[in-house]
């Protein structure tokens, strides 16, 4: 990371968090049965992966994985440009409980929108949230089912989650005024 | 008894005399008196030409006035004014008009008012045929007697070879010229710009070369036949220059004239200078914009003294004639008060010479329709004679715009464009008719 | 029940480095489109065929904006497909035809573009009959121009549809062959498809009748490397891409095809010509089709030919458009 401090959690604790976040959603849904996994695009997707590969190791089922992009849902569009990115849910999600993954929790309109496209797609018994990171500063009432970590911040702070898929190394970090304007 | 004038410090140039030096000029009693260095000024008005060319008043062998029928276009008044602005003290104006000039009673109205109307000396040109329908000649004896200086029908070309051959016999008995817009009609037939890269670019039907190069080749082969007076309007093409040199190698008696926007623009105006095409209305004319290999030529057509007028086709449109589709959009630029700009550009830049210049806006035009039989003096600065006279600042710059512009029609490619070469005084039978103060005085 | 895709999806890859949305105000041609530009409505076009695929496949993104469709000349799909595209998109769509409506009665392009604006048209689509219209129109009016198709100048959104349906069979068209036959001269298409296809690395090979060419263009070295050539036959070989433009039956009166016959005999891309392609040549036409005349209808309907699937991947692409020139509208 580019001089903003030490990460907040390194690359062993992300994979703790991981392993701990996939207990949970099993243990909530008391089994991986009916279990659709749903990363949001950009990195929610490869943390939901990690969470249905922790869930095949402890217990032996394959949980289908999809992928979603909520710029179509926002609330703020034509305000600021963003990129438009196919979804893909490989299996139907009526009638599943489908758990939601993001890497940070904020304000609450990234999932808001987020359950706007999900039911795009059909209509799931139960939805669940999963987050990395929770730092706070609701603006809908929303909240997390399973929480990797708490982090209170400042609103002017940004939280910045790299994972390896995408940025080629695991780390989360809080950056200061500047980077949360840049 | 009018006032004296003293025209001082300019550079007098008369490519009718050969005269090109630092002189003054005395014009006392409607005509020039004397031409010399440092003459005594007496009770004269003086005029500070110093920075100034001075030359004879301009003379336009082409120019759309639109009056009677297109009074939103421009008028005898408006347009005369925009001469005057332009430097031209004389101007031969075209008969596509409505009623057009070709009875002599048309003629006659015609006159009337310009008696009126006009600030700058108006010589009108006929009809070749009715209503300029290219099917029955109009009453050619008749038009002369009126009082025009040649036969035209203008954007109709005769296309009818018959006919036109005709009307040239008429015209040699009559001893006046015949201008002809030289175009095969069914080759430029729905055609808006030059055919050719541009136009294959932006999806427009083109005029070919080639229409223009067969309608000279035509027309040269009815002049040797008739011996008439040929005056090709507003040539576009290399080829068709060549064939007018040719015959005129020959002996044979012909005349031409260019624009000004041909000599300066191409049909890149069309496109415009951005990255997406502009679809400038305002450089749609006909004949069009040609290649810049034509242009070049133009120029050199100019120098060489092959062609014999810079002729403005000076045609003001209402803004509703060019805000529009481009094929849906008219003809024609106005530019007789760019004219000079644009030659004073080319002479900038070495492209044209400027005592060639000066010479097709003055003498050449003035001997291609025999405009002194009618006129006598007009196109030099000769003394006791008819006492025009442009003055003008080669280094003075100034921007074509809609409030620059003296005509109704503000339809021209150069708007907001900075040019030099501006009119500072004319001088008309003698007269001060025009004088605009340089800013800094 | 979700259908399987037949292409995985990327994997969730980076963002795109510096996505900064859509600046331009109007799509007029393709001509001035950037690589990334061209990139960024492909990316989004294929978002939007995933929205289509959606049992649901409509989403409310433009909500609150309108969309016009302003047709001065006849149009099926184009027209529909702009439609379909906006509604898809949650937009208002008002339709206006150049008969019924004030034009008939001799209102301006330009004041007919200035009314659509102040009733709160963000976006007009225009289809018209005189080149550079939709230039003019743009010049005029604060309101976005899509260019809908222009007399014989431009049609962006159908070359974009042609390269996005290219891309998706051929992958990257660098170094590919793609032939377009027919009257080149007169077609906006064409002209259009040069642009992208130019951007995109592919080599493009103009094949038509002598009359129908726009050979000054070509030889100004304008279009690239772009070939132009009367030789179909010799056109067609080894091509990747064979895209055959309708052939307006007034260009016979026009005497620039003598005879509809002679120009199938020359011209028509039929099965015999198509084995002179790289197999799995893909075959293309923007429609409406005169099956038997520049297209044999084997060929038109054969494996080779995604002509159908052109009008689906239009609606996405449209989508996309409009997407981003609305987006890219922020205040």
């Amino acid at each position: 990371m580019s001089g903003n401090g030490e990460a907040l959690l390194g690359a062993q604790e992300i994979a703790r968090v991981v392993r701990r976040l996939a207990h949970e959603v099993v243990e909530n849904n008391r089994g991986a049965a009916n279990l659709v996994l749903v990363g949001l695009l950009t990195r929610g997707y490869p943390l939901a992966v990690r969470i249905a590969q922790a869930i095949q190791e402890f217990e032996s089922v394959s949980v289908p994985v999809g992928r979603l992009d909520v710029a179509l849902h926002r609330d703020d569009v034509g305000r600021r440009p963003a990129p438009v990115r196919p979804s893909d849910i490989p299996v139907s999600i009526d009638g599943a409980t489908v758990v939601l993954v993001d890497e940070v929790l904020f304000t609450g309109r990234t999932v808001r929108a987020a359950l706007d496209a999900l039911m795009d797609f059909g209509r799931p018994a139960r939805v669940r949230l999963a987050v990395l990171v929770d730092r706070g500063h609701r603006e809908l009432p929303i909240r997390p089912d399973f929480v990797g970590k708490n982090i209170p911040t400042a609103l002017y702070q940004s939280v910045k989650v790299r994972l390896a898929e995408v940025d080629g190394e695991d780390g989360v970090y809080v950056m200061g005024e500047e980077a949360a304007h840049a | 008894m009018s006032e004296s004038l003293l025209i001082r410090g300019g550079r007098v140039i008369d490519p009718s005399a050969g005269l090109d030096g630092e002189l003054d000029i005395l014009v006392r009693n409607g005509t020039v008196e004397t031409i010399a260095p440092a003459i005594e000024p007496g009770t004269a008005r003086l005029i500070d030409a110093r920075g100034c060319i001075v030359a004879p008043g301009f003379v336009d062998l082409h120019t759309h006035l639109r009056e009677p029928g297109f009074e939103h276009k421009g008028t005898i008044a408006s347009e005369t004014r925009a001469a005057l602005r332009g430097g031209f003290t004389t101007v031969c104006a075209m008969p596509n008009t409505e009623p057009p000039p070709d009875s002599a009673t048309a003629v006659e109205a015609l006159l009337e008012r310009i008696a009126q109307d006009a600030a700058v000396r108006v010589l009108p040109i006929g009809c070749v045929t009715r209503g300029r329908n290219g099917r029955e000649l109009a009453e050619l004896g008749e038009l002369a007697a009126a009082g025009c200086i040649a036969f035209s029908d203008d954007g109709s070309p005769v296309a009818d070879g018959r006919l036109m051959r005709n009307a040239l016999q008429y015209a040699a008995a009559l001893g006046l010229p015949l201008s002809e817009h030289c175009d095969d009609p069914v080759l430029s037939a729905g055609g808006t710009m030059n055919e050719g890269r541009i136009s294959e670019r932006l999806g427009l039907s083109g005029q070919p070369a080639a229409a223009e190069v067969a309608a000279i080749a035509r027309n040269t082969a009815l002049c040797e036949a008739t011996g008439a007076r040929l005056h090709i309007a507003h040539i576009t093409t290399e080829r068709g220059l060549a064939l007018v040199a040719e015959a005129r190698q020959r002996g044979l008696p012909i005349s031409c004239e260019v624009t000004p926007s041909h000599l300066f623009l191409t049909e890149e105006a069309v496109f415009g200078d951005g990255p997406a095409p502009a679809y400038d209305t305002n450089a749609k004319v006909n004949p069009p914009l040609r290649t810049a290999a034509d242009r070049a030529a133009l120029s050199s057509g100019v120098n060489a003294g092959i062609i014999d007028a810079i002729a403005t086709d000076h045609a003001p449109h209402a803004i509703q004639d060019k805000l529009c589709e481009f094929d849906q959009a008219a003809f024609g630029i106005s530019c007789i008060e760019t004219a000079l700009s644009t030659v004073v550009s080319l002479a900038l830049r070495g492209e044209l010479d400027l005592i060639r210049a000066i010479g097709a806006l003055t003498i050449g035009p003035v001997r291609a329709f025999g405009i002194d039989r009618r006129v006598p003096g007009a196109g030099t600065l000769a003394p006791g004679r008819a006492g025009d006279i442009t003055v003008f600042d080669p280094a003075a710059r100034w921007q074509a715009g809609p409030g620059t512009l003296v005509s109704k029609g503000k339809n021209t490619p150069l708007l907001g464009r900075e040019l030099p070469g501006r009119v500072r005084a004319v001088v008309l039978r003698g007269e001060l008719a025009h004088l605009e103060e340089p800013a800094h005085a | 029940m979700l259908e399987i895709k037949e292409q995985p999806a990327a994997p969730a890859g980076p963002e795109p480095a510096a996505f900064e949305g859509w600046k331009a105000k109007d799509l007029l041609d393709t001509d001035t489109l950037s690589t990334a530009n061209i990139e960024t409505i492909m990316e989004t076009a294929e978002a939007m065929r995933e929205v289509r695929a959606r049992p649901v496949g409509k989403v409310a993104t433009l909500r609150g904006a309108t969309v016009a469709t302003l047709f001065y000349e006849q149009s099926t799909r184009t027209r529909a497909s702009f439609e379909v595209a906006a509604k898809a998109l949650g937009a208002d769509v008002v339709n206006l035809s150049a008969s019924g409506s004030s034009v008939e009665k001799g209102e301006s392009l330009i004041d007919t573009v200035r009314t659509l604006e102040a009733i709160g048209t963000g976006v007009i689509v225009i289809r018209h009959k005189s080149s550079g219209a939709p230039y003019l129109a743009a010049a005029n009016t604060s309101a976005s121009i899509i260019n809908g198709g222009d007399g014989t100048h431009a049609h962006p959104t159908q070359a974009l549809l042609d390269l996005f349906t290219m891309r998706r069979h051929v992958g990257s068209l660098q170094g590919r062959k793609v032939v377009i036959v027919g009257d080149i001269l007169h077609s906006r298409v064409a002209r259009s498809n040069v642009w992208t296809l130019l951007a995109s690395g592919a080599r493009v090979v103009l094949a038509g009748p002598p009359t129908l060419l726009p050979r000054t263009l070509a030889l100004s070295g304008e279009l690239g490397g772009c070939e132009v050539t009367a030789d179909f036959d010799d056109a067609i070989a080894g091509a990747d891409v064979v895209m055959a433009l309708r052939i307006q039956k007034e260009r016979q009166e026009g005497g620039l095809i003598p005879s509809l016959r002679e120009y199938i005999r020359g011209y028509q891309l039929n099965a015999t010509r198509l084995k002179r392609a790289n197999p799995g040549a893909l075959v293309m036409h923007p429609g409406p089709m005169n099956e038997g005349i520049e297209i044999a209808p084997d060929v038109a309907h054969g494996l080779a030919s995604v002509i159908e699937e052109q009008v689906a991947n239009g609606v996405a692409v449209r989508m996309a458009v409009l997407y981003l020139i609305v987006t890219g509208r922020a205040p």
